[in-house]
């Protein structure tokens, strides 16, 4: 495989692919933690009813209080054991997907909540009902006060992509460690790795604080 | 889903042996890396504290470059590059090393905001009726601190144990390592994760269920009345 | 008299949270073009009692009619009433206009969106009917200079002013009024009293909860005093200087002494 190895360029070169698909699994996952959690913090907003929350509830706590390894684990092996077999980089977006949606389902209903109940009330007096109430009043608003945990989750996905080299999903840390085994030059290609991160989440976490501060909430 | 259930039952004496001292590991792995951090954290804080701007800055850019990182590229660059300089550590020292630097910077954020939550006013007060210093941080501040401190302290101890998990990648024979081993071992990845699942399960909910009944206790009579509420 | 039909009939209104009783039986009716001013210490229900007429706090038992028609609960088969969700409510409290006391203006909107949503989206009206609509009554409060700002841009009596074109453009049957200068600075009170006033003397039908009394003589041309959960006393505005119950005479010394009187 590193047969040609001119270092350091021999290294950097399957680092950069392998950064592509954190970045690809990365983008998988939050777009589907983003819909998947808005979507169950809507419901549970909606739905007074227990047969719907408590489901919900159940999910959002097991996720929380699970490390992410073990749900890995178990969406990867555990489902190939049911006879499920889930390519490793599905698995790894399926799962840091779910995980993040079950934190992203509580940071939408506070997002909910942080909206004073007055402004419902309001809404409702003049007319609209429950759902308009939500698309107009709510949901317009949910974004300024969402912004900033969203944020941190999108720096924090790229994080936990690490995760999924345990599932050998060829992404940096997974590649990173197939080059050591080969190469033995722990520090150079684990420092590489590092570096990678650093180039990708130090800007995008910059990024995101000049958002919220060109977005800084009012009121 | 019965069968799931009895197969599940029937290993868990033959493989209880190995899971109890494993969590063991995770339980301790937990602890001395909380505590590695939360003295980081101070000594973080305490530098700050001296409004140098240098060292300031200094911390804030160690801080960025520390939150940019996964943890397991932390872990290895302890456990697999560290050796490449000359400095070779067990498993568990990387893993408490790693895990507490990376935690203490999440942990200074938290006495920051323990430190700061105290509004001047009340410690002008507390002077003004003729308290030492000494006193007032005893009686006020001290108290108010701990109870803006105690619930974010309790949620990041939560995270950690999950993030403990980690560990198993440097060969720290804690749970998630244990099922590894165990799921190759006896071919049941679903039940033997799915067991492993509730293991951390039951140390973590109770723990998140306190924080959150913990809560308004202590923010009883910290609220400030907002603006215009009836 | 008039004998047509009252406006609101509010019959028998109970309403207890748990095991606190606020409003223990109150019934009045409101005649098209009254004004009923509810006067009455904190915690008699005077706000409970508002609340209930447009559903927002639903009463316990009791019955709301506007215009003859029973608000907020559904007859299912005769004899049994089921209480109506929100959005069947929607339509019926679209006919009722609220100015809450923490105006509760939508902060994401500008004075004029603020105003002009709910005919737009509930009243079915095109953007531009709305729109227009909106400015003519933030003309009417004094506020058309103002229909684009935001209202963390406005002051406390303009947001509240908006908050009553906002009501005003549902083209309500009943206008209410939640303690609506309560929470305004005392030189602000009197830009929003003045728009009362006028909608008075529009003879629009109003239900007004204040602590104002002296406003209160002015614009309404009936009086509830409310203590404990119950209409203590009901008359003409003559009361307010010649009540007749000693609770309502203690009531009114007690406001005018912190006035200053």
């Amino acid at each position: 495989m590193i047969e040609s190895l001119s270092y350091p360029l021999g290294f950097v070169i399957p680092l950069l692919v392998a950064a592509g698909v954190t970045i690809k699994v990365s983008v998988g996952a939050f777009v589907l933690a983003i819909l998947l959690g808005l979507v169950l913090a809507s419901i549970r907003f909606f739905v007074p009813s227990p047969i719907v929350r408590i489901p919900i509830a159940i999910y959002v706590e097991i996720f929380r209080n699970v490390p992410s390894l073990t749900h890995l684990f178990i969406i990867f092996f555990g489902l190939a054991y049911m006879g499920v077999r889930l390519g490793s980089i599905s698995a790894a977006v399926i799962g840091l997907g779910l995980i993040g949606a079950a934190m992203l389902a509580d940071v939408f209903r506070a997002g909910f909540e942080a909206i004073h109940v007055g402004q419902r009330e309001a809404g409702l007096a003049v007319g609209m009902s429950p759902r308009m109430v939500f698309r107009h009043i709510i949901l317009p608003q949910t974004w300024r006060v969402t912004l900033p945990p969203i944020g941190n989750y999108a720096v924090q996905v790229i994080k936990d992509t690490s995760l999924v080299a345990a599932i050998a999903a060829p992404e940096i840390m997974f590649t990173a460690r197939n080059l050591v085994v080969n190469t033995f030059e722990t520090t150079l290609v684990y420092g590489i790795a590092a570096g990678l991160y650093l180039l990708i989440c130090i800007p995008l976490s910059r990024a995101i604080r000049r958002l919220e501060q060109h977005m800084a909430i009012p009121r | 889903m019965i069968d799931f259930f009895r197969t599940l039952f029937e290993h868990v004496p033959l493989w209880a042996p190995r899971l109890i001292p494993a969590t063991g590991v995770t339980i301790l792995i937990t602890a001395s890396s909380f505590a590695l951090a939360l003295v980081l954290a101070l000594i973080l804080e305490l530098f700050r504290s001296l409004k140098i701007r240098v060292i300031d800055r200094l911390i804030g850019g160690y801080v960025e470059v520390i939150r940019a990182l996964p943890i397991l590229a932390v872990l290895y660059l302890i456990y697999f590059g560290l050796p490449g300089v000359g400095i070779l550590l067990s498993p568990f020292a990387a893993a408490t090393i790693g895990l507490g630097v990376v935690y203490s910077t999440y942990l200074a954020e938290v006495l920051r905001a323990g430190v700061d939550a105290l509004h001047r006013g009340q410690r002008e007060a507390a002077l003004a009726v003729g308290m030492t210093p000494m006193a007032l941080f005893r009686l006020i501040i001290l108290p108010q601190a701990v109870r803006v401190m105690l619930p974010p302290l309790l949620v990041s101890l939560v995270s950690l144990l999950k993030d403990s998990s980690i560990c198993a990648l440097i060969a720290v024979s804690e749970l998630t390592l244990i099922g590894r081993v165990m799921m190759s071992q006896y071919f049941l990845p679903l039940h033997v994760f799915v067991l492993i699942g509730a293991l951390y399960f039951s140390i973590a909910w109770p723990m998140s269920l306190f924080v959150r009944w913990l809560e308004p206790r202590l923010n009883r009579g910290r609220r400030m009345a907002a603006a215009g509420e009836p | 008299m008039n004998e047509s039909i009252p406006l609101l009939r509010v019959v028998d209104l109970h309403k207890s949270f748990g095991d606190l009783k606020v409003l223990k039986g109150v019934t009045f009716d409101v005649a098209p073009g009254e004004r009923v001013a509810i006067i009455g210490p904190s915690g008699s229900g005077k706000s409970t009692c508002l609340r209930g007429i447009n559903y927002l706090e639903p009463p316990t038992a009791g019955r709301i009619e506007l215009d003859g028609v029973v608000i907020g609960q559904r007859e299912v088969t005769p004899g049994i009433w089921r209480r109506m969700s929100d959005t069947e409510l929607a339509p019926q409290r679209a006919e009722i206009g609220m100015v809450f006391q923490l105006f509760y203006l939508w902060p994401h909107l500008s004075a004029r969106d603020n105003v002009a949503l709910q005919p737009q989206k509930v009243g079915g009206q095109s953007r531009a009917e709305a729109l227009e609509l909106a400015d003519a009554m933030l003309a009417k409060v004094q506020l058309s200079h103002k229909a684009d700002e935001f209202p963390e841009r406005l002051s406390g009596g303009q947001q509240q002013r908006v908050a009553i074109a906002r009501a005003l453009a549902q083209q309500p049957k009943l206008l209410l009024f939640d303690e609506p200068t309560s929470a305004l600075d005392p030189e602000l009170v009197g830009e929003v009293l003045n728009v009362i006033h006028a909608l008075a003397d529009e003879g629009r039908s109003m239900v007004l909860v204040t602590h104002e009394i002296g406003f209160a003589r002015e614009v309404a041309n009936r009086v509830l005093f409310m203590d404990d959960g119950l209409i203590a006393e009901e008359g003409g505005t003559s009361l307010l200087v010649n009540p007749k119950s000693d609770r309502l005479r203690q009531f009114l010394r007690q406001v005018n002494r912190q006035d200053g009187n």
